[in-house]
């Protein structure tokens, strides 16, 4: 890492760094997502690449000081072009000793540790499991760059004289904790002050009171002779153009809204509250103006149910869940695959299986995807790579599914919902709008057929409310053309394989895959999903190194694109990472019978870099 | 709008489907009031859209010819709903039965029966599950012989009226297949209803459950089993019209003679209006052989209705913030340009 002084701003010495891996870490009510969230906003308006990592209990408030109760977030902000929250943390910011407890570990030798010392008394100790005061260990924090800070205290001095409780003025701890780091890293507070006011503008004393909590942090910085350097990450080189910090669910929610109001029409979504999926239905609830509808079903069938009837009814419809609703889900895709209806049902993965894991991430719901419904019932999936694609994604999903006739899977992951990075904006005059259109007037001599079809044998989508149209459709199995019941055995296989070959149709209209490193060489590392950066980084650094390394990200996972039996074959070895027990994996050994190696984690965890490394060169 | 509608018959609303009920199934005479009532309403045929769930009654949709959904066990109620989301102008009726519409489905109905949306829900109910040939249905007596309760069934039945007044109903009804007087009338008033519109039909499974409403709808027996409801009038019936409901102290229904010292004044005054619903609840417990069924419409009040809700919210919402603009949405928050 580079290393290179600078002028002094406040008598104190700068040194240039070109990335850091800050992670924030206390009870879950010690506001330390809202501390990274800040933090990473204003990394991101200086101009910084940013990625992140949240980590949460499923618990809202676990029992106060428990190792159970500890809520993290992790910023990676760099000069250079990210693609990770970072495999080590170089500086950890600890509210308590469970937070110390649980996130030491991942602090790099010689990285930074500041603590609130306040925190360290003897109730706390012992709800951390800690015999000792682990801050009187020496060879415990020997490694370490510590920095013991009477936070608690020094809040509270910070908020004097605004008439607080004790306890209210504890809770602005955080503030002061983002203000240590906002000096340590030079940021500009400005966002952060601006956001407080806004927040709180109904509670102007509260707002005060962060913000004078923010301000003391960064005064004790200046004037502590504790800390003697301070550091300064240069903005990094993006591609020139506007920006904004976006996280998955955002981008899901906006990428939707954008497909509808470029296709001029209403936008239907229908979800129940489930981690990590609730923000999309919560972001979508705000953005009526737009025309979209949400409709908080009373549970995972009625959303998807709903959701199937807007679309027979003619306009673009969505839902959204994690894998417990997506196995709800299961019967009314179903019928969405037998009517061949256009609908986009979003899955943003979490651990599994039953209730699992809800706030840590997993890829363990691709042959729920794929296979997750009774009888031969094919669907487009297509998978989202970072926050920022899932704007893209959220338009192609929804694209498939007008073009086709068909419901898609759209699959996120809970990394990517909750992880943010910058976004590029677009330009809206460069945005493809969807095209579709519905039939006015009857397709044969007969009247309306609502199964004629095209040369891709995609069916005609009539409008409710059409005269002259009116037809009947439903989940029993259907005559070709009409439409009507019918239970012939022929016609039943007929239909079976005319609703497979529609899915398989979807490849002529996909991009072909590419293959980023050595186009052909030892190793194809094929990946998909949330993991795309990590992956890329890594094959990025063994290209550095001169090994023969290509990566293959998939965005299309059913069908997979036209060519990837030639991309596979370009390679001697094809690695699949995924953090699963190995799904894609087997999905491509089926498909192309070819030997593949397989590379797994499920931990709830996203890949590290350094991991994925070692495990590419073990193949190599 | 002021163009005309051509006249309709109930012979433009039948479809091309051979139907296929068992002969004298109670369906056929509810598929003829219904095709009947239609063309009365004064809506666009293609308006019309009837949803359905699955079960001998779930085939309805088929055999009538406007847009129709014959969908998955259960969830007609939740179907429909999407329909309305989108499409609060078109007028959505839902057939289900009592194994579709309050076993596998009952949470869907509640729901949409709380809600409020301008759905008109039709239960058949003949107790029985008919398409899967005869099982015990969540309305068959307790003691109910059937395949799958040889000893007699053990569960409490559910009254579906009280299902829909404990589920906040704006509209609920009874009526019988073969009573198709009564029946039309009572599904004319649904279809000018706002608001959710719930209907029990007694209807007659001829093959698994025969004869289980012969009580109210054989003439010369119903007559005694019977009270109709007609709102601000008392209630009286009895083949010689000469019996009455009175509510005794504990607000507790009691049927009386009339003479004797007990005129019409002393009875029971049907009001549908009322916005408490303990009366429409006490005459849905009403239950044979110990009373008289009431049939007719047990409550009619007004509510905000969900769709129209919906779609006000989104006319507020662009009034408000004008009409959604992507360039705004895209830079809104704090944004930052890279040179």
């Amino acid at each position: 890492m580079a290393t290179t002084e600078v002028a002094p701003p406040d008598g104190k010495r700068t040194e240039e760094r070109d990335s850091i891996v800050i992670r924030f870490c206390g009870d879950s009510g010690d506001g330390m997502q809202l501390a990274g969230t800040q933090m990473t906003n204003v990394s991101a308006v200086f101009g910084n690449d940013v990625s992140t990592l949240p980590d949460f209990p499923a618990e809202i408030r676990a029992p106060a000081g428990s190792l159970a109760g500890v809520s993290g977030f992790q910023l990676h902000f760099s000069s250079n072009d990210i693609h990770t929250p970072g495999d080590e943390v170089d500086t950890l910011v600890a509210m308590n000793p469970a937070a110390l407890k649980t996130n030491i570990a991942d602090l790099k030798r010689g990285g930074m540790l500041i603590v609130n010392a306040d925190s360290f008394a003897k109730g706390d100790l012992k709800k951390a499991g800690y015999e000792t005061n682990p801050l009187d260990d020496d060879d415990l924090l020997a490694p370490y760059d510590l920095h013991k800070v009477d936070m608690s205290r020094l809040t509270r001095d910070s908020v004097e004289g605004l008439g607080l409780s004790p306890r209210e003025a504890d809770r602005c701890k955080n503030f002061f904790a983002l203000g240590l780091i906002y000096w340590l890293y030079e940021r500009d507070a400005t966002p952060t002050r601006n956001w407080v006011t806004q927040k709180f503008a109904k509670k102007p004393e509260i707002a005060e009171a962060n913000l004078k909590a923010l301000q003391g942090g960064q005064n004790y910085g200046s004037s502590t002779g504790s800390f003697r350097v301070h550091y300064r990450v240069p903005a990094a080189q993006l591609a020139p153009g506007r920006y904004r910090k976006m996280t998955g669910n955002e981008a899901l929610a906006i990428g939707l809204v954008t497909a509808a109001k470029l296709a001029n029409r209403p936008l239907y979504y229908a979800g129940y509250p489930i981690t990590p999926a609730s923000d999309i239905l919560h972001e979508l609830s705000r953005l009526k103006h737009f025309g979209v509808r949400t409709f908080q079903a009373e549970d995972e069938i009625a959303a998807m149910s709903s959701a199937v009837g807007a679309a027979f009814a003619g306009e673009l419809a969505i839902t959204a869940s994690s894998g417990p609703g997506i196995c709800l889900k299961g019967e009314a895709m179903g019928l969405g695959v037998i009517t061949e209806l256009p609908m986009v049902i979003i899955d943003v993965q979490r651990g599994g299986p039953s209730t699992g894991l809800p706030t840590k991430t997993e890829q363990s719901d691709l042959m729920l995807a794929m296979f997750g419904r009774n009888g031969e019932s094919p669907l487009p999936i297509v998978a989202a790579a970072t926050p920022g694609d899932c704007f893209w994604m959220a338009q192609e999903a929804m694209r498939i599914a007008v073009e086709f006739m068909t419901p898609v899977i759209l699959l996120s992951d809970g990394y990517i919902a909750n992880g943010a990075e910058p976004w590029q904006i677009p330009d809206v005059a460069d945005l493809k709008p969807i095209v579709f259109n519905h039939p006015t007037e009857a397709n044969s001599e007969d009247g309306y057929q609502p199964y004629l079809r095209d040369d891709r044998l995609v069916r005609p989508w009539a409008k409710v409310g059409t005269p002259g149209l009116m037809h009947r459709i439903g989940g029993l199995e259907k005559s070709d053309v009409t439409g009507n019941v019918d239970y012939d055995p022929d016609n039943h296989e007929h239909m079976s394989h005319v609703r497979a070959q529609k899915v398989a149709n979807v490849a002529q209209s996909i991009p072909e895959q590419d293959v980023f490193g050595v186009p052909e060489g030892d190793v194809l590392v094929v990946s998909w999903g949330g993991t795309f950066g990590a992956v890329r980084q890594a094959v990025k650094k063994l290209n550095e190194d001169g090994r023969s390394v290509g990566h293959a990200h998939l965005k299309y996972l059913n069908p997979f694109p036209r060519n990837l039996a030639d991309v596979l074959g370009r390679f001697k070895t094809v690695l699949v990472a995924e953090l699963n027990l190995g799904q894609l994996v087997q999905l491509i050994r089926s498909r192309f019978l070819i030997d593949t190696q397989q590379y797994n984690k499920i931990q709830g965890k996203p890949f590290r870099v350094g991991e994925l490394i070692e495990a590419i060169e073990a193949v190599l | 709008m002021t163009t005309e509608l051509p006249v309709l018959t109930a012979k433009d609303f039948a479809s091309d489907q051979e139907l296929r009920w068992c002969p004298r199934c109670g369906d056929y005479s509810i598929l003829a009031q219904f095709k009947k009532l239609l063309p009365t309403l004064g809506i666009p045929q293609e308006n019309f859209v009837v949803v359905s769930g699955i079960g001998c009654s779930s085939r309805f949709p088929y055999y009538v010819d406007t847009y129709g959904f014959h969908s998955i066990h259960g969830r007609a109620p939740a179907i429909a709903t999407g329909i309305k989301g989108v499409r609060p102008d078109l007028q959505v009726w839902v057939i289900t039965g009592d194994g579709d519409g309050l076993s596998i489905g009952g949470n869907h109905l509640m729901h949409a029966i709380r809600r409020n949306i301008n759905l008109k829900i039709i239960l058949f109910n003949n107790q029985i599950y008919g398409l899967t040939k005869g099982q015990y249905s969540p309305t068959s007596p307790v003691g109910k012989r059937t395949k799958s309760t040889p000893m007699g069934s053990i569960d409490n039945p559910l009254s579906p009226l009280s299902v829909a007044i404990g589920s906040e109903a704006t509209f609920v009804a009874r009526s019988v297949d073969v009573d198709t007087k009564h029946l039309t009338s009572i599904l004319e008033r649904a279809a000018h209803h706002q608001g959710t519109a719930f209907i029990e039909v007694y209807q007659d499974c001829n093959v698994f459950n025969s004869g289980a409403f012969y009580y109210a709808s054989k003439k010369g027996v119903k007559e005694n089993n019977i009270v109709y409801l007609e709102h601000g009038k008392p209630l009286i019936y009895g083949a010689d019209r000469d019996k009455g409901i009175r509510v005794s102290e504990g607000n507790r229904p009691e049927v009386v003679e009339l003479g004797n010292g007990i005129s019409e004044d002393d009875l029971l005054f049907h009001d549908e209006q009322t916005p408490e619903p303990s009366l429409a609840f006490m005459l849905a417990r009403m239950r044979h052989p110990e009373f008289p069924e009431p049939l007719g419409v047990f409550r009619s009040v007004d509510r905000p209705v969900y769709d129209l809700a919906l779609d006000q919210q989104v006319t507020e919402a662009i009034e408000q913030k004008g009409p959604g603009d992507l360039d705004t949405l895209f830079s809104s928050g704090d944004t930052w340009t890279v040179e």
